[in-house]
């Protein structure tokens, strides 16, 4: 497919692009180059910068520094408006058109045809069946978008960038509600579009999708472009190992985190037990957490991690069988989960995890309220004397118990945030990537911290897309693949390469079967 | 019972912390400690409301006769107790990022209630069971409306703004079908404890009106609950953070549920008041714009709308604020419309000095 690479000027030169928000980089000197019809991945783990090096692209975010070439010329868009006007279009996950107005008003809203000032509508309706026959699509352009299915509702999405003469079209995610057949047509319309000259910037963390349809791959990594090469000939293993940045074949035990004592614990008991776990991203993934060690769980981004805790937290609703110490429980809230001795701290704490405008005290103490009042009144200098036991405890870095939360720094919020469920003693913590986001220091402060709770008792299940922690750290170590658990190791024979071949295949015994090209 | 302080140097300090996380956007202090130097933004950002306040009571002692009297004050403050009353509940309705547009007509429906019970003195057997019925079914009636809200924002999952916007228009409805849609005078209502239910509105203790005790009676629990107690730091984590909040096991629904119903029954009993004052009730008037003026009241008090961050003390002086601006300007014989106009002004200033910068 990808053997006419072409040898053009390419169309879109992004160099150097620093983008920073409040405590984070988000991209540190991304680079993408794009030729002239070319389908081009893009492909990186959670935060890597994908996203936000769309955004700056098509005008939503500014970029701090580097340059932006489209055809030669350098372009730096303020708005949406302008980046589709030089045309650069975003079809985004969550389709962005008006569900009420039809197919042909979607596609040209904003840039409606007009005669003597009125709407031509009879002209805009054709121009609109036009449109969609260039992508094999026939359907009535008068129907209201909304009574359309979503894969065809993307089909609009893509029209309308056509129609405004997109030389770049960026996908974000297109397949992640489709179904086989409707991911296929879309293809079709892909490799149509390739054929009109018009280059597609395909983001997926689907990885067979990219030997299906797209000729090169940038991988990202922590907000860098790592690397940007032909899909043809390279593995899927490859890709995996890129995006986490791993050589294959690095077995070594790099001792790079702060866990020590990883194997050496006896598990006690099982104390939750999810069997066969059915709903949103979840096919039958099942997990167990037994006393007094660390189940690693690893997998790759939309494979149901994240969902799996948060169903063993109540937080969101699955089918399934969900057993404490064997007996069989249903949390209406994440309420009955925290009385039963769970804690989960977040992954995206700030979306989820802090109360900003809230002292450190208050975020500390907030699951504790219930045991830290009476009738109803807090007891504050309980309260007090627990925030600084806390404080002193997990090393919080702090102005004093009365600091706002959110001005203290990722590693010291994820501390208040432990801190949340270890002042009520908890049996099991649930840790959706507990280190994301956090300066070297106290990633490894916390994950000493994590092998001292497990060392004392307690069941930790840490998510993490960082291998060194759930080889280092795990006692056990369960890999989840399309929402199911597809493998599971001890820390015996646990490696960063058998965790990424199973992240990578599942439970393929042949490797080489899925490399495409 | 933990007796009840209010610690002004505290309160000081959480003006100070307030108005400062409203100049910086979440995120944006990064290493930023909390410095002693004077930071001359964020004291006007924390004192505005206040100096504006003693503004307009300085002016009005120096320009206005007999502001000093108390008369005067009973005059200001009770134009003002009922709105700061409503606007108490408000504060917290809002503190859960919600807002409640019902609470006048639920003041017309308590109205409209009470002196169904005071019709003749026998109608309940003796006098005091009816002044009971007719302060107890309005204040029940008013808080169950408001679990109403309570149930069409969080069960239902409407914007809290379409939700009670139901009752703003229902709940007037209501109060007239109550009453058949007519004024009642208290003049010709049988109950020989009537006066009862008015001494809720004329009376006084110790020169003071009642019902300005009843508000500050209501701004001191409300300032207490909201400081002290798991409900009140439950209410501002729903707010700040719904997401968050429900994840650290705050009973989100359950908190928005109570603040509608604490909304509805600060309503109910601001309603019994004016009809007190009125010794009448007009289901079309009592509690006219009073959804306006609570609202406004909060927002100039320097509770932002967004949530997570309330001051009841704040809503008083803000609802004092208005009050005196409005009581300066007719004293001063401003014309109707030029009043509304400043009015709207200093709502403007007010929020604009407070707000916080964007991006």
């Amino acid at each position: 497919m990808s053997d006419e690479a072409p040898q053009s000027a390419p169309l879109l030169v992004m160099e150097g692009i620093d983008k920073a928000f409040p405590g984070v980089v988000a991209l540190d000197g991304a680079a993408l180059e794009i030729a002239p019809g070319e389908v081009h991945a893009i492909i990186g783990q959670n935060g890597a910068g994908k996203s936000t090096l769309m955004k700056i692209l098509n005008g939503v975010y500014r970029r701090d520094a580097g340059s932006v070439m489209l055809d030669g010329r350098a372009v730096d868009f303020r708005d949406p408006q302008e980046a589709q006007a030089a045309g650069v279009s975003t079809i985004y996950q969550e389709i962005n058109l008006v569900p009420y107005r039809s197919v042909a008003e979607n596609i040209f809203m904003g840039r409606e045809p007009r005669r003597w000032g009125l709407l031509d509508r009879a002209r805009m309706n054709g121009d609109a069946t036009t449109i969609l026959a260039r992508l094999g699509v026939q359907i009535d352009v008068r129907r209201p978008l909304g009574t359309l299915n979503i894969a065809m509702q993307q089909m609009v999405a893509i029209a309308r960038a056509l129609s405004t003469d997109a030389r770049i079209v960026i996908m974000d995610e297109p397949t992640s509600s489709l179904d086989d057949r409707e991911v296929e047509v879309l293809f079709e319309v892909i490799r149509g579009l390739k054929a009109n000259g018009i280059a597609v910037i395909y983001i997926s963390h689907r990885l067979d999708e990219l030997y299906a349809v797209c000729d090169r791959v940038t991988v990202m990594r922590d907000g860098k472009t790592i690397e940007n090469r032909p899909v043809n000939g390279v593995s899927k293993l490859e890709l995996v190992a890129r995006m986490l940045g791993k050589e294959i074949g690095e077995v070594r035990r790099s001792g790079a985190t702060g866990f020590r004592h990883q194997g050496a614990r006896v598990a006690g008991e099982v104390l939750i037990e999810a069997t066969g776990l059915q709903g949103e991203a979840l096919d039958g993934a099942s997990v167990a957490i037994r006393a007094g060690e660390i189940v690693g769980l690893a997998g790759l981004l939309g494979s149901g991690r994240t969902e799996v805790a948060r169903v063993l937290f109540g937080a969101d609703a699955a089918d399934g069988d969900l057993r404490v110490k064997g007996k069989p429980v249903r949390w209406s809230s994440p309420r009955d989960a925290i009385k039963a001795g769970l804690g989960l701290c977040v992954e995206d704490r700030k979306a989820d995890g802090i109360i900003p405008y809230m002292s450190v005290r208050e975020n500390l103490t907030l699951a504790a309220l219930p045991t830290l009042s009476r009738r109803g009144i807090v007891d504050t200098t309980e309260q007090r004397k627990i925030v600084d036991r806390f404080i002193e405890r997990l090393a919080i870095k702090t102005s004093g118990p009365e600091q706002a939360i959110r001005e203290l720094s990722g590693g010291n919020q994820q501390k208040v945030l432990l801190g949340r469920w270890l002042c009520l003693n908890p049996s099991v913590l649930l840790l959706d990537e507990p280190t994301r986001g956090i300066d070297v220091g106290a990633k490894a402060e916390i994950q000493e911290l994590i092998d001292q709770l497990a060392d004392e008792g307690l069941g930790v299940l840490m998510i993490s897309s960082e291998l060194e922690e759930i080889t280092e750290g795990a006692d056990r170590v369960v890999v989840l693949r399309e929402g199911r658990t597809v493998a599971e190791f001890d820390s015996g024979n646990v490696s960063q390469d058998v965790v990424m071949h199973a992240m990578a295949h599942g439970d393929d015994p042949n490797p080489a079967s899925t490399v495409g090209g | 019972m933990a007796t009840i302080r209010i610690r002004p140097r505290r309160w000081v300090a959480e003006q100070v912390a307030l108005s400062r996380s409203r100049a910086a956007p979440p995120g944006s202090a990064g290493q930023e400690s909390i410095t002693t130097r004077a930071d001359i933004p964020a004291l006007i950002r924390a004192y505005g409301s206040f100096i504006a306040l003693v503004a307009l009571i300085l002016y009005n002692s120096i320009f206005t006769r007999n502001f000093l009297s108390i008369g005067a004050f009973n005059a200001n403050m009770t134009q003002a107790a009922t709105i700061v009353i409503v606007a108490v509940g408000m504060t917290f309705v809002i503190a859960t990022g919600g807002i409640d547009l019902s609470v006048g007509s639920l003041m017309a429906i308590a109205g409209s209630l009470a002196p169904l019970f005071l019709l003749d003195a026998y109608q309940f057997g003796t006098p005091v069971v009816g002044l009971a019925l007719a302060i107890i079914v309005p204040l029940v009636a008013t808080t169950l409306c408001g679990a109403f809200n309570g149930v069409l924002v969080t069960r239902v999952g409407l914007q809290p703004i379409i939700a009670t916007l139901v009752l703003y228009l229902g709940g007037r409805g209501i109060a007239q079908l109550i009453v058949n849609g007519e004024l009642r005078e208290f003049r010709n209502l049988g109950s020989p404890l009537v006066p009862a239910l008015e001494f809720l509105g004329l009376g006084q203790v110790f020169g003071v009106r009642f019902q300005i005790i009843v508000m500050l009676v209501v701004v001191l629990v409300a300032t207490w609950v909201l400081r002290a107690t798991t409900f009140g730091r439950y209410v501002l984590a729903t707010g700040g953070n719904p997401s968050a909040a429900r994840l650290a096991g705050v009973p989100v629904n359950r908190v928005k549920m109570a603040v509608y119903c604490l909304s509805g029954f600060l309503a109910g009993l601001a309603g019994l008041i004016v009809v007190a004052i009125n010794r009448s009730s007009d289901p079309h008037r009592v509690g006219e714009y009073m959804e306006l003026d609570a609202i406004a009241a909060v927002a100039v008090g320097g509770t932002p709308l967004s949530g997570g961050r309330a001051t009841i003390l704040g809503t008083l002086v803000g609802a004092l604020i208005i009050q005196l601006l409005r009581f300066t300007l007719i004293a001063n014989n401003v014309q109707d419309g030029i009043t509304r106009m400043v009015i709207a002004g200093a709502i403007v200033i007010a929020v604009l000095a407070q707000r916080q910068r964007a991006t």
